[in-house]
């Protein structure tokens, strides 16, 4: 990996994360889904030109966990958007769709994805932001 | 994974390095689509050291090669190049390839992720004919400079070979930073003006760092396989595992001028099903361009009319067009250029016109 990716700051603690580098923060009776900083960089490598397209679901639609909800798209790959909670998404955010960079500028706060309401208030098992920082410290072996 | 020569080099210059073909490769210093633009504007340097090269000599090498390759080996003039095919009886390509043929050798240039299946195939062949082959991947390196810049880059580095002269598709040997006898190839996967340099491993380093000191000027960088892959796909150049592969032919896939059925090339391993194909093609390769936000991508299915007709076979946002462009495999007789179609990306469909290859050329001039 290039240097870039050696510098970067500690994830943040306020929310969970998913072996397929998602991230879900509980706000109020929603969540808020999004990217890692880890994903956004397997696609673009801290070059955020590379990304060139976000798909993001409509209002409304019912997702089950595990389920695609959109894709998001570099000039050299695609890769799909997984919910780990199952719900119907009621916001998504528009902004990513005209600024890709946001992602890459800040993935945890102006970069989620889309809101949920989830089915259950038990959230399915995640790692906390200590596992998941194991986790890419094991990937890298 | 094998490293080439200027493995430390990509390490210095930032590089993203990945897997391809058995080698860490550079696919991009910095934003691929800023790379595919100085290619376009100024001039880039490439690492090709992947590429196989093989050596093949022996009084029997030229009837050996027309029995293998699609072209017609006997009949490239001295100091020229060809593209030629490796095809299987069934006309399937096993790889494709540029032959330099010459007074004493035949120096061929293959895929770095079907080198060992070609030489496997060479060897397999061989029999009855009096072939020496042998794979000099590791000792040459390769190089390339490419770009509307590369010959006033290239000439600083070359001596002994008028660059200007050098046609399309020619080669010949220069000295290159001192170094003798350096085979120096009009050619390149970009669709510009460039040069491809042959140079011995241990010289590689070297010959990289003084093209981009004689480059400053014109603003050359390193450039990674991910913008190669762009810019080839906008010079309407062919991939293996895209345009080509075990189920895909030359033929349809509108590489005819690199197969020949002159008589005289006699009988090859390939030549009858591909005459078959000739004579009846079910499909043809086309270009596509999309003015909607996604790229075309492998695998896409194209639609006519509402009714996924094909597939897309590479696809990419072009900065040269300005917009997502492709190549598909559609019938015959839906490919005409002009034609209105969808891409079907996961069950939404978005508008795209056929368009002639390649969208972009520069080579020729």
């Amino acid at each position: 990996m290039s240097q870039k990716s050696a510098t970067r700051s500690a994830r943040p603690d306020d929310r969970r994360y998913t072996e397929s580098h998602e991230w879900v923060k509980v706000d109020g009776e929603t969540v808020l889904i999004g990217i890692t900083d880890f994903a956004i960089n397997e696609l673009c490598n801290g070059n955020e030109g590379d990304l060139v397209y976000c798909d993001l679901p409509e209002s409304g639609r019912a997702l089950d966990q595990g389920e695609t909800f959109g894709e998001i798209e570099s000039v050299k790959a695609v890769s799909d958007l997984y919910t780990p909670v199952a719900g119907e998404v009621v916001e998504t955010n528009t902004a990513i769709e005209d600024h890709l960079e946001i992602l890459s500028k800040d993935p945890w706060n102006q970069g989620w994805l889309v809101r949920i309401r989830p089915n259950s208030k038990e959230l399915p098992k995640m790692m906390d932001a200590a596992a998941y920082e194991r986790f890419l410290a094991e990937k890298k072996h | 994974m094998k490293n080439t020569p200027l493995h430390s080099r990509h390490v210095r210059h930032g590089a993203r390095l990945v897997e391809f073909g058995g080698w860490e490769m550079p696919v991009q210093y910095g934003p691929i689509l800023e790379e595919v633009t100085r290619v376009r504007t100024h001039a880039g340097l490439f690492d090709l050291s992947h590429m196989g090269r093989v050596r093949v000599t022996g009084k029997d090498r030229v009837a050996y090669l027309d029995r293998l390759l699609t072209n017609h080996v006997a009949k490239i003039t001295a100091g020229s190049i060809r593209y030629a095919l490796f095809c299987r009886a069934d006309g399937m390509p096993i790889d494709d390839l540029l032959v330099y043929p010459d007074t004493d050798e035949v120096f061929l240039v293959v895929n770095a992720s079907n080198t060992d299946v070609d030489l496997a195939w060479m060897r397999e062949h061989q029999k009855g004919f009096d072939v020496v082959i042998q794979d000099q991947t590791d000792e040459l390196a390769m190089i390339a400079v490419q770009g509307p810049k590369s010959r006033e880059i290239t000439e600083h580095v070359v001596k002994g070979i008028d660059l200007a002269k050098l046609g399309y598709y020619k080669f010949a040997y220069g000295t290159v930073c001192g170094i003798p006898n350096v085979r120096v190839s009009r050619t390149g996967y970009t669709g510009e003006l460039g040069y491809e340099l042959y140079v011995p491993t241990n010289a590689a380093s070297r010959v990289w760092d003084e093209v981009l000191t004689a480059g400053a000027m014109h603003d050359i960088a390193p450039i990674g396989l991910g913008a190669r892959d762009t810019l080839r796909l906008e010079a309407g150049m062919p991939l293996y595992g895209h345009e080509i592969d075990a189920t895909h032919d030359p033929i349809q896939a509108g590489l005819e001028f690199g197969v020949s059925f002159a008589p005289e090339k006699g009988d090859w391993i390939g030549r009858s099903a591909l005459e078959a194909i000739r004579a009846r093609p079910v499909r043809r390769l086309v270009g596509v361009k999309t003015d909607g936000p996604r790229a075309p991508r492998q695998g896409y299915g194209v639609a006519v009319s509402g009714a996924v007709v094909g597939a897309v076979a590479s696809g990419s946002p072009s900065p040269t067009l300005s917009t997502n462009i492709g190549t598909a495999y559609v019938p015959v007789h839906l490919g005409e250029p002009g034609t209105a179609a969808e891409i079907d990306i996961k069950g939404k469909r978005q508008a795209a016109t056929f368009c002639a290859l390649p969208f972009f050329s520069r080579t020729r001039k």
